[in-house]
């Protein structure tokens, strides 16, 4: 069963503020999905290659050619808050923490 | 008589071409109806103007000669596939401003077929939902049973299609989200092969499972929709460099030599009776319009829920990090710093749902668990994908067995309880992990008149085999002539 604190780690990590209420919430609801996977423990696989993509596709590349992009006015069209051809957001503070 | 709303693609470009109706009246009849079901929900945007303009310039068109295959067709799009100039939210409170200024390739494709965007279809929010019920814009009725769940996450695009709203229109799957719905609503759904859709300017759920698809009222019509979106693209390093067969022509009536897969673990505990009974007698018939079934195994079957709950949301927690109220979407109002902005905006931009899945994939993805988790989860997913193979390479050329394993369950059922919401998608699950093509297409109703769906998947990229089974299976059957009763 996760704890309150896990939850509040997970949370920092993904970037997502939780209430109090929340944290408890999501403690019994994370932890009863997390159990149901360990149906994996019982799944052998060893000699079996990760899948990291279905057909086996890998390094897609495109020649090196610059071609027609966004304007700035169509790429900052959506910005919440915006100065010019900047974008404001709340100063960075010194110490980020983790 | 059928009015223009009842026709299917076929008819429609015959009755446009030869001008028994124009587009312009095509396309009020439909925005008349959608406003007439507006209780249905199956709309976030409806921009009827857009449409008339559209409609107008097809009408032109066709007046030239010049008309293509959906030239004055309306289809209503799944709101997370990008429309330029037009509001795309991912019903999410996150985007709930986000206007593209590019259109998703499915869509530049829809337009150069002549195709009419209808409007923005609601749907569970970033697709994480099985009953359209995770939406910041309210959850989406069934039109067959207004009490009850047209399924998820494409709930808008079945919905508005089964309640002839809209002729045909886009979802996307990446667990379930069209097939299930599909299922729930009597419709014909289709989750293209990974790679053969591309899935530029759709909005990134799991980017190793997400595919765009067609919903529709008949086979035909889906092959047609299937053959307009399909194709590589350069945009898309996914999307695989294969011709389009002509999906159409596969459809065929005859299933003489055809190997039916039956897969014995699908037929085990939680699948509901009368679905049970309505498929196998589906599979009944394909054996009376030639085809042979043989009970086969897919022994990696039970650990497909658990794969896809690893590596859908630690997929998603990638693509979700973007959302930070920086550079376009909702941003919080008064942020105290930077990592203020960023969770701030996240914790109240999205839902619950959201939320949850997110933080499972951070979990599995954190430090001290990958190993366990998703390392292990993609191993399993590559034993999932071998089962499939090797049953397609001795034993069968195509597969058959439920789509769901139940029919549409009660609005609010199952909101509290996440993990029952999960196992709707136990049937549908494998095929996105092992990357093959699937479809749902109706095979009866249950003793509540709710419909049900028999899903056929096939080996990669042979679409064509779907097609000729479903083909053939509906043109002996009447289910898809039914209709919800106003």
């Amino acid at each position: 069963m996760l704890s309150d604190e896990e939850v509040r780690k997970i949370a920092r990590l993904a970037r997502v503020s939780v209430t109090e209420d929340e944290v408890r919430h999501y403690a019994g609801e994370l932890s009863s999905i997390l159990d149901y996977m360990a149906k994996l423990e019982s799944v052998n696989v060893a000699e079996v290659e990760a899948m990291t993509h279905v057909h086996g596709s890998s390094n897609v590349f495109r020649e090196d050619k610059v071609v027609p992009s966004f304007s700035v006015e169509q790429a900052l069209a959506n910005v919440p808050d915006r100065s010019g051809q900047f974008i404001r957001v709340p100063l960075v503070q010194e110490e980020l923490g983790e | 008589m059928s009015t223009p709303i009842e026709l299917s693609l076929t008819e429609l470009r015959k009755s446009l071409d030869g001008r028994k109706f124009s587009a312009v009246e095509l396309a009020k009849s439909y925005l008349s109806e959608i406003d007439k079901q507006k209780d249905l929900n199956c709309f976030i945007t409806l921009e009827p103007d857009k449409v008339l303009a559209e409609a107008e310039a097809s009408d032109k068109e066709i007046a030239a000669g010049r008309s293509k295959s959906l030239t004055g067709i309306p289809i209503a799009v799944k709101d997370i596939i990008s429309t330029k100039g037009t509001r795309t939210t991912a019903a999410s409170r996150i985007l709930e401003n986000y206007i593209p200024p590019y259109d998703a390739t499915v869509v530049t494709k829809l337009r150069a077929a002549g195709a009419v965007v209808l409007g923005k279809t609601n749907m569970d929010e970033f697709a994480m939902g099985s009953s359209n019920e995770n939406s910041h814009f309210g959850k989406v009725k069934n039109p067959w049973d207004k009490e009850r769940v047209p399924g998820g996450s494409s709930g808008g695009s079945a919905a508005s299609v089964a309640a002839r709203i809209a002729p045909a229109s886009l979802g996307t799957d990446t667990g379930g989200s069209i097939r299930q719905p599909a299922s729930l609503c009597s419709l014909v759904g289709i989750k293209p092969t990974y790679g053969r859709v591309s899935r530029y300017g759709v909005v990134a759920f799991a980017s190793s499972l997400d595919q765009v698809g067609p919903f529709a009222r008949n086979v035909r019509d889906a092959a047609i929709m299937t053959g307009v979106i399909s194709g590589h693209d350069p945009l898309d390093s996914t999307s695989m460099q294969l011709p389009v067969p002509n999906f159409e022509a596969a459809i065929s009536s005859d299933l003489k030599g055809v190997k039916v897969g039956v897969p014995k673990e699908y037929f085990i505990g939680g699948l509901d009776k009368e679905v049970e009974t309505s498929v196998r007698a589906a599979l009944s018939q394909l054996t009376e319009l030639g085809a042979e079934l043989v009970e086969i195994s897919l022994p990696h079957t039970e650990a497909a829920l658990s794969v896809y709950y690893i590596i859908a949301p630690a997929e998603a927690s990638s693509n979700l990090a973007r959302y930070d109220g920086v550079r376009y979407g909702f941003r919080t109002p008064k942020p105290k710093d930077l990592i203020d902005l960023y969770t701030s905006t996240r914790g109240e931009g999205f839902g619950p749902e959201v939320k949850r899945r997110i933080m499972i994939g951070a979990y599995v993805l954190s430090a001290g668990y990958f190993d366990a988790y998703y390392l292990k989860a993609q191993k399993v997913r590559a034993l999932i994908a071998r089962d499939f193979r090797e049953a397609f390479e001795n034993h069968c050329d195509v597969i058959a067995c439920p789509a769901s394993p139940s029919t549409a369950f009660k609005l609010g059922e199952k909101v509290s309880d996440p993990l029952s919401m999960y196992l709707s998608d136990v049937f549908t699950i494998p095929v996105n992990l092992a990357g093959l093509p699937g479809m749902s297409l109706p095979c009866g109703f249950d003793s509540k008149k709710l419909p049900i769906g028999l899903q056929l998947i096939g080996k990669p990229f042979n679409e064509e085999m779907m097609f000729r089974v479903a083909g053939a299976y509906e043109a002996s059957t009447e289910w898809h002539k039914q209709r919800p009763s106003n």
